[in-house]
């Protein structure tokens, strides 16, 4: 056996799965901004709550993609070259995502605020369906010939599974996100979030137990059957908990449910790392994609000493940030008067920054 | 255009622009993390509102240094496919570290500084920073160890056509790398000092202008106060302050980047031959460092090119420590290249339409040439700009010429365009390479790539130039969104990034006396519409 292949390919895993779950509910938490809540004073709540670490959370996709090169470097070629068109909508996904969430505040207007609104429910949505869709093509399989290289035009990757992936995705951050809000916030958006909650996670189970039943017949072996029953299962106790009022325990029964479907694709796939649909030889597998030993060696020294440590820093940021956020802390919007406009404060002029505008510009 | 081409367009676009905001990321926050360390052993008020003015702008553009930065994480893998399977052993380990050992560390911790004005004890609040700021100067080394790598291939040896890695120390200690980050972190600080500059002349020659400060019959400046949220005698101190330590930063950084680039040019005569002689467009060996060259730099057969103004030994100096070294010209090199790693691109469909042809040693001359010129140029400009506005304001008082203000608002650009023509030059000039061979390594001169085999063999030029031309579009608006949000929060002064200045004001309750007494320890008016503190 591959040793040292199989244990990055379990650490892969490991953070693909932290990533959808951190950042699971932050996306859920950015389509929840148009989805769900009613006004300015909500949706302030809402991006507060996950203001502090959404940009930590996203650091587990890169560190996904990085260690994806470093120890796997033609699966990470070959995944993120078939995929480029749905890649590039993550790209741009994420671009206005991160962007919004800075400068949403930064003017003290409608029109802009429903703009960046915009941009973070879409970028969320976006981006939850392109890394879903990739995670699930990378379980199914694309057309790559022997060099690895996708065969076909640039839409020869799309299929069912890709769409069932954004499914799954999607909609497991939706209902992540509640789980999360009902944790995290207070008051009116704290039960509206869990009453969503507990309406609509036996829907939104569904596609990632789809995939997971998917790939099972695909390649599924005992112990991956075995855990998509797990996953099954904890989504249905996420459900009776919550319908039994409960926050902090359906939020971790959703965590199984990821951890435990997550677990159930890679597990069957293993040892492929990115099945080829032309031909089984050309499968990109743990022995024939991997990195030397070397190289995987360095790499487990230092992630076992780096990764505790994300863990550790991450865990008492929420730790920090462990209050509930409700409309009763969030203050009003505020514009402010440009300093250097002294005749509009005066009242002179009433047109504010642009009539002593000519020097600044 | 084919893939190839439009897959350099792309990552050149891409990473320049990226490589807009990380300067001044990684400047800026060092230097707010200076001053809030001030701030925090005097408790002195200016270095507060200092600190969450100067805080707003570097986040502002912080942000924008994040989103571009993914797209960088990902390019290899989309249109640079066989490059990436060719380096993975090697080239994915330091960004994988860095994603791990540095990007982690950066946003947990900034998030930490954004939201825990109140929920964090200051010192604890104010090592967060630090750590964002330590965190990103990692980031810098862990991709630019990376980067040179692909200029200087060590630490590794050629098992079945790819390197492998077999000496990590190698690799994480490569001498490119060493001088390659110090010069690339002097030439942040430059963007950061030439910003605190021009902003805060803006400032002081605003308030003069506005008739809030006036100048003694000593030519020394009396600080006075409007009834304007936060300009007050204290605000005078912020720009004076401000302008005073850009303006030291920006010299700083250019005694930095020239000590550090000098050994660069060592190593990169060692190392790279060819792209020293780009640098100089000289044909034949020589010692003198053109200042001026003129003829058909661009043709690169350069026979025609005549350097007007040259300083004799100069070049050797760069090179080599001495005056007399001939440097080595583009004639007699391409030989020396064509006998070492051929004279035609191999006859593989790797190559595409490329296959066979014959290989051009010479990088465009054209950019090059000036590129190099470029960035010493506007660095060398702005540090003697800096040291002007320093003698100039000796007295505190920026002259009231509004030409002076508006050089002084448009000389930031000035390191922004020396750090984009460095690696302009340093990325071009390594060309035709993609991995450059390193030649004084025994054996391991084979480890090289010509870029022609390193785009995605799979993807096609409609996908690529789709991208190039959506990531082009989104990039030049943001570029708007992010100089408009600059420059209203720049003209908001400090009340943008501390509204409790102005609820004072509008309280009547005396902004200027709250805040010149100052008790050093929470922040004044510690009222729930701390910006900072919630920043969304
Ligand atoms: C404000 C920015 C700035 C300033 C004032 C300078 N540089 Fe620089 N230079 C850079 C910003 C920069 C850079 C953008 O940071 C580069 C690109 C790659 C790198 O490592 O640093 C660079 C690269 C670079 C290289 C290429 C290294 C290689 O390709 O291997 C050399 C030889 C020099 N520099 C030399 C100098 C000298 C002799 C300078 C002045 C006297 C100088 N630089 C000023
Ligand atoms: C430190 C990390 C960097 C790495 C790993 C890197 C790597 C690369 C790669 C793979 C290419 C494409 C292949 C090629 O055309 O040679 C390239 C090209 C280029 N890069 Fe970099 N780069 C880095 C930093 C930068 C920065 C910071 C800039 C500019 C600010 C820059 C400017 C360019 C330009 C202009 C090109 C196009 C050159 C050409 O195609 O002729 N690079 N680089
Ligand atoms: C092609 C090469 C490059 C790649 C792949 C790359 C990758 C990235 C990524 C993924 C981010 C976003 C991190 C986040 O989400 O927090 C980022 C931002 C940043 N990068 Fe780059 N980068 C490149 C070039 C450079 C260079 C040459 C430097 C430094 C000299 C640099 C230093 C930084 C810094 C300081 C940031 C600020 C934001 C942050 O780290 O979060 N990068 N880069």
């Amino acid at each position: 056996m591959e040793l040292l292949p199989t244990i990055w390919f379990i650490a892969i895993a490991v953070l693909w799965t932290g990533y959808l779950f951190l950042e699971g509910f932050d996306l859920g938490v950015g389509m929840l901004m148009k989805l769900f809540a009613r006004n300015d004073a909500e949706r302030r709540v809402l991006l507060n709550t996950i203001g502090p670490v959404w940009d930590g959370n996203e650091v587990w996709l890169l560190t996904a993609g990085g260690a994806t090169f470093a120890a796997f470097p033609l699966w990470y070629a070959s995944l993120f070259s078939a995929l480029y068109l749905p890649l590039l909508l993550v790209l741009v996904a994420l671009i206005f995502r991160a962007v919004a969430f800075e400068y949403r505040g930064k003017v003290d207007s409608g029109r802009w605020r429903t703009g960046w609104d915009w941009a973070i429910a879409l970028g969320s949505f976006f981006a939850a369906f392109g890394v879903g869709a990739a995670l699930a093509l990378t379980t199914t399989g694309l057309p790559l010939d022997a060099n690895g290289d996708r065969d076909g035009g640039p839409f020869a990757w799309f299929n069912g599974y890709a769409v069932l992936g954004g499914l799954a995705v999607v909609a497991f951050a939706l209902v992540h996100a509640l789980a999360f809000l009902a944790l995290k916030s207070d008051g009116e958006v704290r039960h509206r979030a869990r009453g969503t909650f507990v309406r609509w996670v036996p829907l939104a189970a569904l596609p990632m137990l789809a995939w997971s039943v998917a790939v099972q017949f695909i390649s599924g072996k005992p112990w991956t059957w075995a855990l998509t029953v797990l996953a099954l299962c904890a989504a249905a106790a996420a459900w009776w908990l919550a319908s039994k009022g409960r926050e902090g325990r359906p939020f971790m029964a959703l965590a199984l449910f990821i951890a435990a479907s997550a677990a159930s694709v890679f597990g069957a796939a293993y040892p492929v790392v990115l099945p080829s649909t032309l031909d089984p030889a050309f499968d990109l597998t743990v022995a024939n994609a991997s990195s030397s030993d070397y190289t995987l060696g360095l790499m487990s020294v230092v992630a076992a000493f780096g990764l505790p440590l994300v863990i550790a820093y991450q865990a008492w940021t929420y730790w920090v940030f462990r209050r509930r956020v409700s409309v009763d802390v969030i203050p009003a919007a505020h514009g402010f008067l440009p300093a250097i406009a002294a005749k509009a404060l005066a009242g002179a002029d009433g047109s504010g920054a642009d009539s002593t505008g000519k020097a600044g510009r | 255009m084919d893939a190839l081409e439009i897959a350099r367009w792309q990552f050149g676009i891409t990473t320049v622009y990226h490589f807009m905001m990380v300067p001044l990321t990684i400047g800026l926050g060092l230097v707010v993390a200076i001053i809030q360390t001030l701030w925090y052993r005097t408790g002195k008020p200016e270095y507060l509102r200092m600190t969450k003015f100067w805080g707003k702008l570097f986040l502002i553009n912080f942000i924008m240094g994040v989103a571009t930065g993914i797209v960088q994480e990902f390019q290899f893998g989309m249109a640079w496919s066989e490059y990436s399977r060719f380096v993975g052993d090697v080239f994915g380990a330091p960004l994988a570290l860095e994603a791990l050992l540095a990007f982690f560390v950066e946003s947990t911790f900034l998030g930490l500084w954004i939201f825990g004005w109140k929920q964090l004890k200051r010192g604890v609040h104010l090592a967060c920073l630090w750590i964002a700021v330590i965190g990103s100067l990692f980031s810098a080394y862990f991709i630019i160890v990376a980067n040179s790598w692909m200029q200087h291939p060590v630490g590794v040896e050629m098992i079945d056509g790819r390197p492998v890695m077999t000496d990590a120390w190698a690799v994480f200690t490569n001498n490119t790398a060493l001088v390659a980050v110090p010069h690339t972190l002097f030439g942040a600080l430059g963007v950061a000092g030439a910003f605190l500059l021009g902003i805060a002349w803006y400032h002081l020659w605003r308030r003069r202008h506005d008739g809030i400060d006036t100048v003694g019959k000593d030519g020394r400046l009396v600080p006075g106060s409007a009834a304007i949220p936060g300009r007050d005698k204290a605000d005078y101190n912020v720009w004076i302050r401000s302008l005073r330590i850009g303006a030291v930063v920006a010299m700083i950084s250019f005694a930095g980047t020239a000590i550090t680039g000098d050994l660069q040019g060592k190593l990169m005569f060692e190392q790279q031959p060819m792209k020293m002689a780009a640098a100089e467009a000289a044909c034949h060996d020589g010692t003198g460092f053109s200042v001026l060259s003129v003829g058909n730099i661009g043709g690169r057969s350069c026979d025609d090119v005549v350097a007007v103004i040259e300083v004799p030994g100069i070049l050797s100096f760069l090179a080599k420590g001495d005056f007399t070294t001939e440097v080595k010209g583009v004639n007699s090199l391409i030989p020396e290249y064509q006998e070492k790693y051929g004279t035609h691109l191999p006859d593989n469909p790797l190559y595409g339409d490329r296959a066979g042809k014959e290989i051009q040693y010479v990088p465009v001359m054209e950019v090059t040439y000036w590129g190099f010129r470029m960035m010493i140029g506007f660095g060398g400009l702005a540090a003697f700009a800096a040291l002007l506005a320093l003698w100039v304001t000796r007295r505190g008082a920026v002259p009231q010429a509004r030409w002076l203000m508006r050089l002084a608002v448009f000389g930031i650009l000035a390191p922004f365009g020396a750090n984009a023509a460095g690696w302009i030059f340093t990325e071009m000039g390594r060309q035709p390479f993609v991995v450059a061979p390193n030649p004084d390594m025994n054996g391991i001169d084979q480890v090289f790539m010509f870029t022609a085999a390193a785009v995605s063999p799979g993807v096609s030029a409609g996908e690529i130039m789709a991208s190039l031309v959506v990531l082009t579009a989104i990039y030049a608006v943001l570029l708007v969104v992010e100089v408009r949000l600059l420059v209203k929060y720049v003209r908001g002064g400090v009340a943008s990034a501390m509204p409790e200045l102005a609820h004072a004001a509008t309280d009547g309750a005396g902004a200027k006396d709250k805040d010149t007494k100052g008790d050093g320890g929470t922040p004044p008016s510690a009222g729930a519409d701390d910006v900072l503190a919630f920043a969304y």
